[in-house]
């Protein structure tokens, strides 16, 4: 399928959607005309398609520097009249919390529109935290798709809602919803043409301080009004069709309650195993739909509950059933007939359901030993750096210059951030040993100085430091801090699958913009060692680190070189491999670990198809048995 | 539960496995069948393994259940033996032969030959396939997905038409390759129907 025709598909008209894409059709028939982000996955593709269709689609959209930043200039958009959508992944709405709260209170004018997405079995994330928390929280109404099709409809349907009650509304997806494809009706497209010189529509925004400013004076009321407004939405939860019971069977013994991607799982289990159960998919709960729960449950002996990560919907039933004195067991997580944590899948809903219902036959296939045996000697394949990745010459330096400086790895510590660079976990780098969050290799770095007396060296990705990393490097410097900031400036955000970030000259709809320099930051900040280095020269990489690691200062060295995935750069040729010179000392296997040479058979072998010319291995191997290629 | 069809694809980041996988659901969707498909994004890219699952027909979820595979695609040999988990006795197994060694060195990776005397000695369909040889006699390894996918449609069981998996290859894929992968789907086709 070709993109745009997620902006010229008519009503009625069938696409093989991702998730994601799903999402971005749902915006445009909204007639949303700001939206912003900062590109975390699983919501990463959202991004990645407006970014290409902003202009045709009449839509401003920018990567944000954090998800704070989208939040409000979404929040503000809304303010103004227009209809605005900002997305992240589950752990960007705690970046972006301090603002959301507040949007809760001082509410929109136009529609507005936050999806986040949860990543249970953390595919690509350093939790499992559960969004429909941040509802209840906030005091913010929640949608939960399960599919492609309810993706679009629900996005849709969210900034309808948002109008109704001036709220903002989040749409919680989860990784397998975000990344399942399937089949999509497109539905009509609200205009939202321009009325300026802009590609997008500008509102106005109608100053009212009771409103939007919450001083303590204003925000007492504000509050009042949004339990009022919570109230009146609950009626609707009440009644909505996102809230509606699947009828498979007369039976009324047993009964499911379930959401997301979970319901889907619980769907087909009933339907494959003709279980007698019915289920009550909940599409839009928060607040939660009382009345509909309890008219479900009223028949019912014992009821599941099929949800991700928290158990939520659980708690909510149990509290239903002691408010309307109904008499049902619940089977849930907190009776452990489900897991707490991980997502879920047919094979575990089926499991939870077996312990009551016992329907399962045991029919599983047994292997052979030949077969038991060949599953448990296969070598792993975890994700690695790239064959001429320049993180891998900056951890090989680094860890020479500690070597050579004649300290120990425990003499080290390394803060690491979330970037491709956290794969520098991995041996032979060994150069991730504390982690929290984004930009928190900087605070990170503050704490470990002053509490203890081994070096310092936290790492942190060009995105992540203009997303995080600015503010605890002004702390570090004004608290006087000790320790070796490597900022790796690759010049784009990497891992979430190559976003532009500040630090080029390019914006979120592919227009020129201001570059913003990480050196001239760093030395505002007040940094006196500022180095930037090529990484690829692995002499310079350790004299650098082994100066930086002798000062009693906050020393920030840039990495630069770009990405080797950014299309378009030209390349090196791959390197040479002169065997009769390879001495089999290894160290370009054991201590680089590129993709592209690898020991078969004993023998060294260089996958020319990988190799990008980097030449770092030339420089490690003693022998002259890797030469530059012509 | 006629009708009902589910492939497990895997293999390694950057052999064009979503694709394909896409290519197939937009087929079934232009053939009226209901089709529900699972990719995995983001970290699991970078070299490391990759899988999709499809399942055709009247599925809502789109993961499929240990051994609920009635085809393991794999287009590479080691990552066969990673996909076992969703084959039952009846699955059919089609493998590309042609390793791609990973740089950890936690375990040697196994001979090609041992692993498909294993596998013969315990599934009943077990077909193995040079597709990267046939790629490159199309006219480029990267062709290997569009073998891969011939070989999917020559099931008997397989509930598309190659016709409708072609005319998706052409909306999904660049002009200029077209026949180029022609060539690649066809021999994929013919190396398991021969």
């Amino acid at each position: 399928m070709n993109l745009k025709e997620l902006v010229t598909g008519v009503s009625g008209e069938k696409q093989f959607l991702l998730g994601n894409e799903a999402a971005v059709r749902g915006v445009i028939e909204a007639g949303v005309s700001i939206a912003a982000t900062y590109p975390g996955t699983p919501s990463s593709e959202i991004g990645n398609v407006l970014s290409v269709l902003a202009k045709d689609a009449n839509i401003y959209f920018e990567f944000s520097t954090n998800e704070k930043v989208a939040m409000e200039v979404a929040a503000t958009a809304a303010a103004s009249g227009l209809r605005s959508f900002t997305f992240m992944k589950h752990v960007g709405m705690n970046v972006a919390a301090d603002s959301f709260m507040t949007t809760a209170y001082s509410g929109v004018n136009g529609g507005m529109v936050i999806l986040s997405a949860d990543d249970p079995s953390l595919f690509s994330s350093q939790n499992e935290q559960d969004t429909r928390n941040y509802a209840r929280l906030a005091n913010v109404p929640i949608l939960e798709p399960s599919n492609c099709q309810e993706v679009k409809d629900m996005v849709k349907y969210a900034f309808d809602l948002s109008e109704q009650f001036n709220l903002p509304v989040i749409v919680r997806t989860t990784t397998r919803v975000s990344h399942m494809r399937g089949v999509v009706e497109f539905g009509d497209v609200k205009d939202n043409s321009s009325n300026n010189d802009n590609h997008w529509k500008r509102g106005h925004f109608n100053k009212d301080p009771s409103k939007y400013v919450p001083v303590p004076a204003f925000a007492g009321d504000m509050h009042v009004r949004l339990w009022d407004k919570i109230h009146k939405i609950e009626d609707l939860t009440n009644k909505s069709e996102y809230n509606h019971e699947v009828v498979l069977t007369d039976d009324k013994k047993y009964g499911i309650i379930s959401s997301s991607s979970a319901y889907n799982y619980a769907h087909d289990v009933v339907k494959f195993n003709d279980l007698d159960i019915n289920i009550l998919k909940l599409g839009f709960s928060y607040p939660f739909p009382q009345e509909k729960v309890a008219e479900f449950l009223k028949d019912l002996d014992e009821v599941f509950i099929v949800e991700e990560v928290d158990p939520i919907i659980e708690r909510d039933t149990l509290s239903t059933i002691g408010a309307k004195k109904l008499d049902v067991t619940v089977h849930g997580k907190l009776d452990e007939t489900f897991p707490l944590y991980h997502e879920f899948n047919s094979d575990v809903v089926a499991d939870g359901l077996n312990k009551i219902l016992n329907f399962k036959q045991d029919s599983e296939v047994k292997f052979s030993d030949s077969l038991e045996k060949l599953t448990q000697d296969i070598p792993s394949r975890a994700p690695v750096l790239c064959a001429g990745c320049p993180h891998r010459a900056m951890y090989y330096g680094i860890n020479k210059a500690i070597d050579e400086l004649g300290l120990k790895t425990s003499d080290v510590v390394f803060a690491s951030d979330i970037g491709c660079y956290t794969l520098g976990i991995n041996p032979p780098y060994n150069a991730a040993d504390y982690l929290l969050s984004m930009g928190s290799s900087v605070g990170d770095g503050c704490g470990f100085s002053v509490s203890t007396d081994q070096k310092v060296a936290s790492f942190i990705g060009d995105s992540t430091f203009f997303h995080s990393g600015v503010s605890p490097l002004i702390n570090a410097v004004h608290n006087k801090h000790n320790f070796v900031l490597t900022v790796l400036d690759n010049r784009i955000t990497a891992m979430t699958g190559g976003q532009p970030n500040p630090g080029i000259p390019v914006d979120g709809m592919g227009d020129e913009a201001p570059e913003i320099s990480i050196r001239k930051l760093a030395v505002a900040c007040g940094c006196d060692y500022v180095r930037v280095i090529n990484p690829f020269n692995l002499e310079q990489v350790v004299k650098t680190y082994k100066e930086a690691f002798e000062r009693d200062d906050t020393a920030v060295i840039i990495s630069k070189a770009p990405c080797t995935l950014i299309k378009g750069l030209t390349k090196k040729p791959p390197v040479e491999f002169i065997e009769s010179n390879c001495n089999n000392c290894d160290k370009c296997v054991s201590e680089l670990a590129c993709p592209a040479i690898s020991k078969i058979n004993g023998k060294i072998t260089v996958d020319k198809s990988q190799c990008d010319g980097c030449n770092v291995c030339i420089q490690v191997c003693k022998y002259g048995a890797l030469e530059a290629g012509r | 539960m006629d009708n009902h069809y589910s492939i497990y694809i895997c293999g390694v980041g950057g052999q064009g496995i979503i694709k394909t996988s896409t290519i197939i659901g937009e087929a079934a969707m232009n053939q009226g069948l209901e089709v529900v498909m699972s990719e995995i994004h983001g970290m699991s890219q970078r070299g490391g393994s990759v899988s999709t699952e499809l399942k055709i027909g009247g599925y809502t979820s789109s993961i499929i259940p240990k051994q609920g595979a009635d085809m393991l695609l794999s287009f590479e040999p080691v990552e066969t033996i990673r996909g076992l988990d969703k084959v039952n006795s009846e699955t059919k197994i089609v493998y590309n032969t042609h390793p791609i060694i990973p740089s950890s060195t936690d375990k040697p990776y196994p001979s090609v030959d041992s692993i498909t005397k294993t596998l013969k000695e315990n599934f009943k369909h077990v077909l193995p396939i040079d597709g990267t040889k046939l790629a490159m006699d199309a006219g480029s390894v990267l062709s290997l997905n569009m073998v891969l996918l011939g070989a999917v449609t020559a099931d008997d069981n397989f509930p598309l038409s190659k016709e409708s998996v072609i005319d998706a290859m052409k909306n999904n894929l660049k002009p200029k390759f077209h026949e180029m992968n022609l060539k690649a789907i066809e021999s994929g086709y013919n190396s398991i129907k021969s």
